[in-house]
């Protein structure tokens, strides 16, 4: 069975099953399409990278952040609260001695609310199954080689709980603004997979 | 005993394979069955757990031969019929 063949398979039980479901009020006409927009235009990487930047700048708001990252984020206008339910987020910052990297081993669980939809990698059995075995190894293949003596601390998601990374800030940033920081930030960074 | 989601050190699997300028749903039906999922969670028919646990118990080969949203459209569609929203022949698309 070709891919096509199976995705105008499953494209007509998915249209099939939100009519019938519209049939029994339980979907309203328009609301799929609105939670689609809405999805789409709510969070991104910029969210995440303006947090990040933000505790470059400012050490007290860093340390805020580690402390307790939900009422944190406040600061900058974001929430974990946008979501299904309020989600515990716990943030994690890069040193010289310790990196540190996220996944999800039992599912897809990740902080859409600051990073947007998650890469197709993040949810593949080959990240979650290989990276809580041989972080180094799995980071390599993504191009990030770091020092034998840096530890490396991989924090897996769960339903209630999720982690964002704050980057090392780069060198030679010291002119830059809080925004051309945040420009230097990229959502592999946020996970872990990127130096920044 | 775990079931076949909590791949966490199992051996076996392929290299990361990382697709440059992903978009975040790969067909239309992808992005319905997302949204429709968040609408049937807000209305209480089901909720974030019972979402989860339906793609968790899906049997070991069918859970590894799916893609991420065909799993969550198993998971829709084994709740919609669990709690009697709608029978499992009424979900299938009737044969013209």
């Amino acid at each position: 069975m070709s891919a096509d063949h199976t995705s105008s398979v499953i494209s007509a039980r998915v249209r099939h099953v939100e009519a019938l479901l519209e049939g029994r009020g339980l979907l309203d006409e328009g609301e799929i399409d609105g939670r689609i927009d809405e999805f789409l235009a709510g969070g991104s990487p910029a969210n995440g990278a303006r947090i990040t930047a933000r505790a470059w700048v400012d050490p007290g708001f860093r340390e805020r952040l580690l402390a307790d990252a939900n009422t944190a984020i406040r600061e900058v206008g974001l929430s974990m609260a946008g979501g299904l339910q309020e989600q515990r987020l716990k943030v994690v910052a890069n040193t010289a001695e310790e990196h540190n990297v996220v996944v999800c081993t039992l599912c897809s669980c990740y902080p859409i609310a600051l990073l947007g939809p998650s890469p197709g990698w993040y949810k593949s059995e080959a990240y979650r199954s290989r990276v809580v075995r041989d972080p180094r190894g799995v980071l390599r293949e993504f191009g990030l080689e770091l020092p034998e003596r840096t530890r490396i601390s991989v924090w897996d998601a769960s339903a209630e709980s999720r982690y964002m990374v704050v980057p090392r800030r780069p060198e030679g940033t010291e002119d830059l603004s809080e925004e051309q920081l945040a420009a230097l930030v990229t959502r592999k960074g946020l996970i872990g997979t990127a130096a920044v | 005993m775990s079931r076949i989601n909590d791949v966490g050190g199992m051996a076996g699997f392929p290299a990361i394979a990382e697709e440059p300028d992903e978009p975040p749903f790969h067909a239309d039906w992808e992005a319905h069955v997302f949204a429709l999922n968040g609408a049937l969670i807000k209305r209480g028919v089901y909720n974030l757990d019972e979402f989860r646990d339906a793609i968790e118990r899906m049997p070991p080969e069918e859970y590894l031969a799916a893609s991420y949203y065909e799993r969550w459209f198993t998971a829709i569609t084994t709740l919609l019929a669990e709690k009697g929203v709608a029978s499992p022949g009424e979900l299938d698309v009737p044969r013209g």
